[in-house]
């Protein structure tokens, strides 16, 4: 284990682990809305549309990051504009989805860059960080906690109780349409960490176990930030102890995410909640 | 001095698309008045509700909530929506649900003054104390209704408005929602609108009721408008009201098909003549 110390002298190391702290902490604040939203799908579609405009980058930019992040506002507008109304929503994610991985198969028949890097963007690439990207995380990260703390209450509202907050003068439809950006461009985020595949290990699974714990939202979002970090720098520290395995961080990420949530259905199965 | 009328309607009617769902309504609300409103599916009876919320305008005439035009986000108005019941693990505590109706729609972090003092006393004073920690999707579907009530209740508006809150409910849940609104509205004078199809468990309680048919509306004292006259008049087919003890069973009232679930339209289940 005295590897993990003398790895984390690294500057690699150390931007991933800031990386995983900056994304733990978006995905667990955006994920008990998420949940209470019923979005999941849009959460994995909106992360598996990060691919085909991360190769997309890798094309233009040669980045996937810039691409990523600038295709998940034309994604947002997609899934915004398409799914309006519940129920429309999933078909018309689904419809985009798939045509969406289709064009990213088409756009990296045309990168011959690095191979890995189309992995990369499917299962994560956390020890890949650059400080660039670092500091758009770090904006991101920003952005994103300003606009929860600033929108937390109508949006709680509109999420949990539509028609009285529509009464009650609550801009729902404006705020979904907030929302759904923030969750794309969140996702896209904890893409770069966990890959697009693996983004709802991070943006709800943690809410998922948080809410078997409590009902009380301040705490289901404390808890939820608390699990997202817990699974985000747990897993890469532990890829670290298993570097010679040559697994993947987002898969110990996952795992102690899923055992997080275990433990969470587990705990409240005792407890007869 | 002339109090002010809880709610108003002048001439009024309501179009969607180029249905006529009600016409020429004259109505004059008072505090503390309790009214049902009735009829058959899809005869606007929520769609009404909507216009005195402010979320859609009259076609014609004019409509006043506590002297002021229908303003959506009013603090004039409190809103008790159809029950839908919430998912099991919504992450939410019933007190959640009451704290939302005092600065839900607030923005920025800072609460509003005094808001724990509120909730408390609003879920005292529906009997909620019992279960308002624990989550919401767990309560029974009296006890979300209790809490509904509270959260409507705790802003002390002039008019308060219920879409079906009896839907679901058993009995004695039925008695015990009416019977609370019923007390609220004697005590701090709030006018009480409420759609159901269930006429017996409100009937001895409401003042006056309004009844809609297919764009034409009665609106009396219960014994004047629940006759088989009078409501033969309004459908404009025989239909026979029986009093059986201290119910009424309406009959030959058809229940007009409408299977578009259209946001603006009335989506009551239940048929209309049967009110078990």
């Amino acid at each position: 284990m005295s590897d993990v110390w003398t790895y984390l002298q690294y500057p690699f190391a150390q931007h991933a682990l800031i990386a995983a702290t900056l994304v733990a902490l978006v995905s667990g604040l955006i994920a008990p809305f998420v949940a209470a939203r019923d979005m999941a799908f849009a959460v994995h579609g909106s992360a598996e549309l990060a691919f085909p405009t991360a190769v997309a980058g890798l094309l233009l930019f040669d980045d996937a990051l810039t691409g990523a992040l600038l295709g998940s506002v034309l994604v947002a507008i997609a899934i915004a504009l398409l799914g309006s109304r519940r129920g429309d929503g999933n078909t018309a994610i689904g419809v985009i989805l798939a045509f969406g991985l289709g064009v990213g198969v088409f756009l990296l028949s045309f990168y011959h860059g690095y191979a890995s890097q189309a992995t990369n963007i499917l299962f994560g690439s956390i020890v890949a960080v650059t400080s660039r990207d670092l500091l758009i995380l770090g904006v991101v990260a920003a952005v994103v906690s300003l606009l929860v703390l600033a929108i937390y209450r109508p949006l709680f509202f509109s999420s949990v109780d539509p028609e009285v907050a529509e009464a009650r003068g609550v801009p729902t439809r404006a705020l979904g349409l907030l929302f759904v950006l923030m969750l794309t461009v969140t996702v896209t985020e904890v893409a770069q960490v966990v890959g697009t595949l693996l983004v709802l290990s991070l943006a709800i699974t943690p809410a998922a176990a948080a809410r078997r714990w409590t009902a009380a939202p301040l705490m289901v979002t404390a808890l939820s930030v608390l699990f997202a970090l817990l699974s985000a720098d747990g897993g890469f520290l532990l890829s670290l102890a298993f570097v010679d395995s040559g697994v993947k961080a987002s898969v110990f990420i996952t795992f102690i995410s899923f055992g997080l949530y275990v433990v969470a259905r587990g705990a409240a199965a005792v407890r007869k909640v | 001095m002339t109090q002010t009328a809880a709610v108003r309607l002048d001439h009024a009617a309501l179009r969607r698309g180029d249905r006529l769902l009600w016409s020429g309504l004259d109505l004059d609300i008072a505090p503390g008045e309790f009214v049902a409103i009735l009829g058959p599916n899809g005869a606007g009876k929520s769609t009404l509700l909507k216009v005195l919320l402010g979320l859609l305008p009259l076609s014609e005439g004019t409509a006043l909530v506590a002297g002021k035009a229908p303003r959506r986000g009013s603090s004039d108005v409190g809103y008790v929506p159809q029950q839908k019941g919430f998912d099991t693990d919504l992450g939410a505590r019933g007190r959640d649900l009451v704290m939302l109706g005092v600065d839900g729609h607030r923005f920025g972090p800072l609460r509003a003054r005094g808001r724990s003092e509120r909730v408390e006393e609003a879920i005292s004073a529906v009997g909620a104390n019992a279960y308002a920690d624990r989550p919401i999707g767990r309560l029974s579907g009296g006890e979300q209704q209790r809490l509904r009530i509270a959260q409507a209740l705790v802003g002390d508006p002039a008019v308060l408005l219920c879409d079906e809150p009896l839907l679901s409910l058993d009995l004695n849940h039925q008695r015990g929602v009416v019977e609370l609104l019923d007390r609220r509205r004697r005590e701090a004078s709030t006018a009480v609108l409420m759609v159901t199809h269930e006429i017996n468990p409100v009937l001895p309680f409401v003042d006056r009721v309004v009844y809609i048919v297919d764009g034409r509306v009665a609106v009396g004292r219960p014994d004047e408008v629940l006759t088989s006259t009078s409501l033969s008049a309004l459908y404009g087919t025989r239909i026979d009201v029986l009093r059986v003890r201290d119910r009424i069973v309406v009959l030959g009232a058809e229940t007009e098909p409408h299977h578009d679930h259209d946001h603006f339209h009335d989506s009551d289940a239940g048929e209309w003549h049967s009110h078990e």
